[in-house]
């Protein structure tokens, strides 16, 4: 380690005389996250716009505008549908403004919109650290052919240029459930990044001392898969997920952006941002909106995911 | 060394015929009927006929697939009788929309991609790496918080609001740059320049973003690595230290990475060259997208892929170059 470098975060935190029982690794984390206060905030971000995903409808109704309702009050037909009012229409009736042309209201939009993007991100993920998972401790506990096929096809897919892919196959499917069909195809492609890390955790793991014994005891390889090896891939599995959601979002927007990805009058952030480029000069704040939630909840996921590498996975650089 | 590059040519060879079957099952098995989602939106009955006749589909599944691989490497007759229609080697389809032969149109627009590409690659490895090097050397310090905030941050925009906030401030407000439109460098060097400025910027903030960030975490694990305590303790100066020891090996992630990157850049950055106008591959794709030109789609997925694969090839094969430690 440098020579200047402060004494490791775990030892300082194992002096704070607060608690007798003895700290378990677990504990440890939660105790140095909290002291840092780029966790609080992204994790006030995160549940802000996890909060609103899952309350969308209340939240919308709440506010007293569906996602599709028109206001053609809202917006000046003689000045090409802009809204009306300062700041793209925003108002005691529109919390966030309107649509220009529709006149439909923002907020509403914008917190159905983060229902959509962060079901998609959250479950592609998902879908991306079971898969990778179950691959990467296969690889590298089994080791020999499985490991080889396995690692061959990691390769194989991490070698296609997976946006153009994601964007081809979701414009030739055409009349299947956008949000689903999004979700495997983003998903299809993320998980030999996990599987990588796992693998590599895994090897450095199946001939430890406790996994060795477990082995002479007569467990079977699902029970030593299960109780001795992946919880110690699940920290280094924690924090890579975290880092790899703001990927997840960002994709699925940029899909949704270039059109390919949930079709109208379904919203998300992606699609929302397109429809605002045209508008950029005369309504700011339309494209404005969306473009500050995607950027805020990115950036939250990311300020998490890096917290967690330094703290969780012990080759990752602590820094 | 020899025999690893013809494995690795082997196995590139592998991928791409891998890459090939899975687009050719995107676009001919999976589609209910491939030869309308292949005629677009804007389809008449003879063109439908037409393209039926070239993509072969009464043939059995095999054949249409070897018909479409051996035309990559030997060009092909497509269809037969009336609707016969010579596309030369390498084919890779033909694009009714455009009435055109996609390697044609490819090849028409890979100058604008690469300009693009090119160029955004020299701003980003230029700004990430020495942001990265700056922060890894400064650890810990106001420079490094600095930077890697600024890090997190750039990379979290997305191109598409960086282009946009780009066109707002410099050519909207300030006025210091023209709206870009994409001038041949063999034309005039200097306007080429000054109209990709724009999107080599739009590019290269949220590139540099990321690599300043792997470069700083790939820098202070090698600085932290014993033989660059050993060059230390021989009395080399920190400077020689840093840049001869530390950056050689601390940069071969960034290789990696760097491959992969401008490999997929050079068929086209789609989002970027549909928000600047940039006649490149990215927006024949965007354009073909929202027609519905099937036949350029998979074109350029074949050509991305492609590019990746054997920018992946390149820098396996620069590693023996600039990492000691890696000997084939």
């Amino acid at each position: 380690m440098h020579p200047s470098a402060p004494a490791p975060p775990a030892a300082t935190a194992a002096a704070v005389p607060t608690s007798a029982v003895p700290s378990s690794p677990w504990r440890l984390a939660r105790r140095e996250l909290s002291r840092r206060t780029s966790v609080k905030i992204s994790l006030a971000v995160v549940g802000l716009f996890l909060f609103m995903a899952a309350a969308a409808p209340l939240l919308s109704a709440l506010a007293g505008w569906s996602p599709d309702d028109f206001d053609r009050t809202a917006v000046d037909p003689y000045l090409g549908g802009t809204p009306v009012g300062p700041l793209g229409g925003i108002s005691a009736q529109h919390w966030l403004g309107v649509e220009p042309v529709t006149g439909r209201d923002l907020f509403a939009r914008v917190v159905h919109g983060a229902q959509v993007s962060l079901l998609i991100a959250l479950t592609a993920t998902a879908i991306v650290v079971i898969a990778g998972t179950a691959a990467g401790i296969a690889a590298g506990y089994f080791g020999g052919r499985t490991d080889a096929v396995l690692s061959r096809v990691m390769d194989l897919t991490m070698s296609f240029p997976s946006l153009i892919f994601m964007i081809a196959m979701m414009s030739v499917a055409k009349d299947v459930n956008r949000i689903v069909l999004m979700t495997a195809v983003i998903g299809l492609f993320g998980w030999p990044g996990v599987a990588r890390v796992v693998r590599g955790q895994t090897l450095s793991l199946r001939h430890r001392e406790y996994v060795d014994a477990a082995r002479v005891g007569g467990a079977g390889s699902w029970r030593i898969l299960t109780r001795d090896v992946l919880p110690g891939v699940a920290g280094p599995v924690i924090a890579y997920t975290t880092l790899i959601v703001p990927g997840m979002i960002a994709t699925e927007a940029a899909l949704s952006y270039l059109g390919v990805g949930v079709r109208p009058p379904t919203p998300s952030w992606g699609q929302m941002i397109a429809e605002s480029v045209s508008f950029y000069d005369t309504d700011p704040m339309y494209f404005v909106i969306p473009s500050a939630c995607l950027f805020l909840t990115v950036l939250a996921f990311t300020l998490l995911g890096d917290a967690l590498r330094d703290i969780l996975d012990p080759r990752g650089s602590r820094t | 060394m020899i025999l690893y590059t013809l494995r690795r040519l082997a196995g590139v060879i592998g991928v791409l015929i891998a890459v090939a079957a899975v687009t050719f099952t995107i676009f001919y098995v999976l589609p209910s009927d491939p030869a309308a989602a292949a005629c677009g939106k804007a389809c008449s009955a003879d063109r439908l006929a037409a393209i039926r006749s070239h993509m072969g589909l009464d043939e059995p599944l095999w054949r249409q697939f070897w018909d479409f691989l051996s035309g990559i490497f030997t060009g092909r007759t497509m269809g037969s009788g009336h609707y016969a229609l010579h596309c030369g080697f390498p084919c890779l389809g033909y694009s009714y929309e455009n009435s055109e032969a996609v390697w044609d149109l490819l090849m028409d627009r890979l100058p604008v991609s690469a300009s693009l590409a090119l160029g955004a690659a020299v701003l980003w490895l230029a700004l990430g790496l020495s942001a990265g090097v700056a922060a890894a050397l400064r650890k810990d310090t106001l420079t490094d918080r600095v930077l890697m905030v600024g890090a997190v941050g750039a990379a979290s925009l997305p191109v598409y609001f960086t282009s946009m906030m780009l066109i707002y401030g410099l050519i909207r407000v300030a006025g210091l740059l023209p709206y870009p439109s994409y001038v041949p460098f063999t034309d005039d060097p200097a306007r080429w320049a000054s109209n990709l400025l724009l999107p080599w910027l739009a590019l290269a903030i949220l590139y540099a973003a990321m690599y300043a960030r792997q470069s700083r975490s790939s820098m202070i694990e090698t600085m932290a690595e014993p033989y660059i305590r050993t060059a230390r303790a021989k009395g080399l100066p920190r400077r020689t230290v840093v840049v001869k020891h530390g950056l050689r090996s601390g940069m071969t992630p960034i290789l990696t990475l760097f491959g992969m990157d401008l490999g997929g850049l050079l068929a086209g950055a789609v989002i970027t060259e549909s928000i600047f106008g940039l006649p490149g591959i990215g927006r024949l794709f965007y354009g073909a997208l929202s027609t519905g030109d099937q036949p350029v789609i998979l074109g350029v997925t074949l050509l991305a892929a492609t590019f990746i694969v054997v920018a992946n090839l390149a820098v396996d094969l620069l590693y023996a170059v600039v990492d000691p430690r890696v000997r084939l």
